[in-house]
């Protein structure tokens, strides 16, 4: 039978969905509180250190606090899109974690249980469509707030995302034929063998471009022109308070786990362990020990691209508008696109047995 | 125009060349710099649990002295009040009478002695002006209030604790300042 779905599958992958679901949660809200401390430390000071030992619980003060304030709908919004807005933000980066590889599989009750919530043959595709998607929870909760600040951001939010969606998909497109595949899966199983089988070998120009256009996809520094505080009081959340302005937040930090998430998978191996072979690894010490391995190995890398998001933040000032169009259209997308036209020829070169 | 000083500098005003329209290597530089302030020693003090000690000569909250058997040594000749330039201080003389020889050290004492802190400019004149080494700036600054007249530090606020009766609180109120004569 080709598609057999059984209760165990159900409850299998339920339990899947629930962990991942909570994990990216608890991730993204010490994100937040990770982002306050190394930018406390960047800029020689302390950081959050009252709530809990180190401050730990600051982020569950943070939310709580949140949780507490008043709840303010503006009164010439139109209600509907204003709550919309920021579920859709939330909703969307939320989606992105059903394709990402977190490991191998575990082998619980006489069954393999694949650490992937939904192997689909075209992950990446899946990914990117739900990326695209993000940009109407800004756009919608912008629109809504009838307020002409708001307005400003979602639209910035818009051109900028698009503009940049093209670049890295062109930089996607020269991976991708390296790979033969969309499956994250499979991409991540290829970069299984040698450490420098990792696609960052292949497409170091691709990964660049990539990594940028990530940032601007996740509206961080320096392309945080959607909701430059000093330009837009706070662009597209000007109007949102309480827990909607909670989750607006909460979703930038979700978007930017997910999002180091899928460049660690598609550049840098997913949850492959460097110079370990890691078949025989499994044989050693059992296939439960290895994908617990592998999954803090993936989670490892993630956090090295979160920081890396947080010290390119508390580095680089805001590009100006015209000079974040500039870097768009006429450096990254031509860029990829002589990128993608390299790799071409040399894939057919290779095929060709190096003969023109 | 003739330059002041020789620090003047002419700002360059080339256009960029390919490397720095790059952008990536005076990142690259900006976050090298950002990372290696991570390692940098932090000015910062746990304020509660830490204090940073004031300077000898730190003008804080005023104090009221006492001489050592705590008899107070404020005679209200009001030149505290004079030498004030921003009229904070005002005070209502009284006479001594009988049997309060143990509270007061000559026949004229402050009945009423008022610092206005809102008022105050802490410049320590009053300090300087007293014969009677009777007003002195403690090591303390005035906390926060939420009311105005919480501001206005009457004889109660300021007087130094017993030094008999209350030795703690005494040594603790004279601080590493105030000289007892």
């Amino acid at each position: 039978m080709l598609l057999s779905i059984g209760l165990p599958l159900i409850i299998e992958k339920f339990v899947l969905i629930v962990i991942v679901v909570m994990s990216s949660l608890v991730i993204a809200m010490y994100a937040t509180f990770a982002e306050r401390k190394v930018a406390a430390i960047m800029q020689d000071r302390r950081g959050p250190n009252r709530a809990g030992p180190f401050g730990l619980l600051q982020p569950l003060a943070d939310g709580l606090k949140l949780f507490f304030k008043e709840e303010i709908i503006p009164n010439l919004s139109s209600k509907l899109l204003f709550i919309l807005g920021p579920c859709l933000a939330m909703l969307t980066a939320m989606m992105t974690g059903a394709v990402i590889p977190w490991g191998d599989k575990v082998h619980f009750f006489g069954r393999d249980i694949s650490l992937q919530i939904a192997d689909v043959n075209i992950g990446i595709l899946y990914v990117f469509g739900v990326v695209s998607l993000g940009v109407y929870g800004i756009m919608i909760g912008s629109w809504a707030s009838n307020n002409k600040f708001s307005l400003m951001g979602g639209l910035r939010a818009a051109s900028q995302i698009i503009s940049y969606e093209l670049a890295m998909g062109i930089a996607l497109i020269a991976l991708l034929m390296t790979t033969g595949t969309l499956s994250l899966k499979e991409i991540v199983q290829q970069q299984q063998e040698h450490w420098y089988s990792w696609n960052i070998i292949k497409q170091p120009l691709g990964f660049l471009i990539f990594l940028i256009c990530a940032f601007a996809e996740c509206n961080r520094t320096p392309f945080d022109l959607p909701e430059a505080e000093n330009e837009l009081i706070g662009g597209y959340h000007t109007e949102y308070s309480s827990m909607k302005l909670g989750f607006y937040l909460f979703a930038e930090y979700i978007n930017m786990f997910l999002s180091s998430s899928v460049m660690v998978s598609l550049f840098f191996g997913g949850y492959d362990i460097p110079f370990i072979n890691d078949a025989s690894l499994a044989e050693n010490i059992g296939t439960n020990w290895v994908a617990l391995i592998h999954t803090a190995v993936f989670l490892f890398k993630a956090a090295c691209f979160l920081f890396l998001f947080m010290w390119v933040r508390w580095t680089i000032p805001r590009f100006r508008y015209d000079q974040l169009m500039n870097l768009g259209w006429k450096v990254l997308i031509p860029l990829a696109l002589i990128n993608m036209l390299a790799t071409g020829a040399f894939i057919l070169l290779q095929q060709n047995n190096w003969h023109f | 125009m003739q330059a002041l000083t020789n620090r003047a500098q002419q700002v360059e005003r080339k256009p960029m060349s390919l490397l720095e329209r790059a952008y990536l290597p005076a990142i690259f530089r900006g976050m090298a710099i950002t990372f290696g302030h991570m390692f940098k020693k932090r000015p910062t003090i746990n304020y509660p649990e830490v204090r940073r000690p004031f300077s000898p000569v730190f003008r804080g909250l005023h104090i009221l002295n006492r001489d050592e058997e705590g008899r107070e040594n404020c005679t209200a000749c009001g030149l505290c009040a004079v030498a004030c330039p921003a009229e904070a201080i005002t005070m209502e003389a009284a006479e001594r009478s009988a049997g309060e020889e143990k509270l007061y050290r000559e026949e004229k004492y402050a009945a009423k002695y008022e610092i206005n802190m809102l008022r105050c400019i802490f410049c320590g004149l009053c300090e300087e002006a007293c014969p009677k080494d009777a007003i002195y700036l403690s090591e303390t600054f005035a906390p926060a209030n939420f009311q105005r007249k919480g501001f206005i530090y009457g004889k109660d606020d300021l007087l130094i604790p017993h030094p008999i009766t209350e030795p703690e609180a005494h040594a603790k109120a004279k601080g590493g300042r105030v000289s007892l004569k």
